[in-house]
């Protein structure tokens, strides 16, 4: 359904995404997650035909986003993340407005309007000034517009970002519920979120896919990271240059608590470094208080694919 | 068809349900209406409406931009762009939509203003011919006038800016026929031509030339297509 090859994006001088590849199966709820400014949303906009990227190629359903954009565009939905809708106009009066935009007839835009509004939750909403309606609300409106030609690809930038957890609920029901039939691309930075929704996951990281797989592959591949969490008696600076030191721990972070230092320790799936751990800390005379074996949780997993420089590549 | 009048309806409604449009309606009918009676009260005044089209030329250098600063500034402001030029819309349907609204506020403006030509019929008998073609001159004149504001708000997000630079563009092409006062030989003709002043004053004393006709659809062509194109190489940008 999208075929993404070789996209690269250039603002000014610095690449905001470089060398990105992958495809979305039609039918698919595909997750971007990503800190901010990671190049998700660059990659939207050039997936929704908003703007052409620097180089390489991207098409939709067989369409190539810049030479056939309009047959790109009559396709897609799409949701930006800053959710801007037409403040000074009605919740049925944009509907309309965007339902003539994308092309629809009369008839088919009185009953999708209605539809829409129904799914949507908004219908005692639906005669309310959009400016007048709360972040949660005016979220529905986006989505409503996203949705109210039933394009075939979706494409969604942060749309739990900003509402309430209720909210947040509803819109992932929702988007579930769409993308039974659709084609569904979101972007999140939350990963719970994304591992929820999604079939599959991009993790995007300074315009680069670090990881691409589904959920439960990543949570599975990942875990083979295990953590060592220690408390240590002696100098911070010391005992964290020390522990960095050790062969085979990739990455050594330090967490103070009131009264003690704790550390994690990372290491690959397989290794115990424990035994090292213990004779390395007794052998600088400091005290070891405590140590405890942690499988990482998604959220570190996350953190650390996007934060550490050395292995990325390794679970690209 | 559909979605150029979506566009140019969209904004139609915003214009008359925004204060802006009033205050520029109001300032519009207060000092065409100074103008319009200017002479009035001389010994023997007379019966034209050609002060007010004099009037009118001059006020619509900074209303007609004021008019239009909005309708591409905005929506590259709010984001709303975003939501447009994803919709399956060419950028020229874009374009004439915003351009046609501003030419039905501007219309409706001149319509407020045969008040003038009411009181004029009521009160002396006027020639009608230079009234006639007078508005025909006013509309092709207000037509251009339109689409460099159009042009200067589809370039910048600052509303403020697109007023400013569209109005400057105006007083360029108002004022070449004073710079073709100074310079002599084929500039001063050049300049002539070039400006609005010197092809706007024959439709004010009732001829219609269509060379006239012709120079401003002209300019009006000129600056919608740079209009499109530059909303085309925002995509680039």
């Amino acid at each position: 359904m999208i075929d993404v090859r070789d996209l690269t994006h250039y603002y000014g001088p610095n690449p905001a995404v470089e060398n990105v590849n992958f495809t979305v199966r039609r039918g698919e709820i595909l997750g971007f997650l990503g800190p901010n400014g990671a190049g998700k949303t660059t990659t939207m906009r050039i997936l929704t035909g908003f703007m052409p990227p620097t180089r390489g190629s991207v098409s939709l359903d067989g369409y190539d986003v810049v030479e056939k954009s309009l047959e790109v565009r009559k396709r897609v939905g799409y949701l930006p993340e800053s959710v801007p809708l037409h403040t000074e106009m009605t919740v049925t009066g944009y509907l309309k407005y965007m339902g003539t935009l994308r092309r629809m007839n009369g008839r088919r835009i009185r009953s999708r309007v209605d539809d829409v509004i129904d799914v949507c939750r908004l219908g005692d909403y639906h005669k309310t000034l959009i400016g007048k309606l709360s972040k949660g609300f005016r979220q529905r409106v986006g989505i409503a517009q996203a949705i109210l030609h039933e394009p075939e690809v979706l494409v969604l930038d942060e749309p739990t970002i900003g509402i309430d957890p209720i909210q947040v609920v509803e819109t992932r029901g929702l988007i579930q519920d769409l993308g039974r039939e659709q084609t569904v691309v979101l972007s999140s930075h939350i990963l719970p979120e994304v591992s929820m929704i999604c079939e599959r996951v991009l993790i995007i990281h300074e315009g680069h896919i670090v990881a691409a797989d589904t959920p439960n592959n990543l949570a599975q591949h990942l875990q083979g990271v295990e953590q060592l969490e220690v408390e240590i008696g002696g100098p911070p600076a010391e005992v964290l240059s020390v522990l960095r030191a050790i062969d085979g721990a990739t990455g050594v972070t330090h967490h103070p608590r009131p009264g003690i230092n704790a550390y994690r320790v990372q290491f690959r799936e397989g290794l115990d470094l424990r035994d090292e751990i213990s004779r390395t800390v007794i052998s600088h005379d400091w005290s070891l208080l405590s140590m405890q074996v942690n499988s990482m949780s998604l959220e570190e997993i996350f953190l650390r694919l996007t934060t550490s420089e050395t292995d990325d590549e390794d679970f690209a | 068809m559909r979605t150029i009048r979506a566009v140019a309806f969209k904004e139609i409604q915003i214009y008359f349900s925004s204060p802006v449009a009033y205050i520029v309606a109001l300032i519009f009918m207060a000092l065409s209406g100074f103008f319009f009676v200017r002479d009035l009260g001389n010994p023997f005044p007379e019966a034209s409406m050609s002060n007010f089209f004099q009037g009118a030329t001059f006020l619509l250098i900074p209303l007609a931009p004021a008019l239009t600063m909005r309708l591409l500034a905005e929506e590259q402001k709010l984001g709303t762009i975003e939501l447009l030029l994803t919709s399956p819309v060419r950028d020229w349907e874009v374009i004439l939509g915003k351009y046609f609204a501003s030419l039905v506020f501007l219309l409706f403006l001149l319509a407020l203003t045969s008040y003038y030509v009411v009181l004029l019929l009521v009160f002396a008998s006027p020639d009608p011919g230079p009234i006639y073609s007078g508005y025909l001159g006013l509309v092709l004149y207000g037509m251009a006038t339109l689409a460099v504001g159009i042009l200067t708000s589809t370039l910048t997000s600052n509303q403020i800016i697109a007023a400013v630079v569209g109005t400057g563009i105006l007083v360029v092409l108002y004022a070449t026929a004073f710079i073709s006062e100074v310079v002599t030989g084929i500039w001063a003709n050049v300049f002539t031509h070039l400006g609005f002043t010197s092809h706007f004053n024959d439709f004010d004393s009732g001829i219609i030339d269509s060379t006239h006709i012709v120079y401003f659809i002209t300019v009006t062509a000129l600056f919608l297509f740079l209009s499109i194109r530059a909303l085309e190489s925002r995509r680039w940008r």
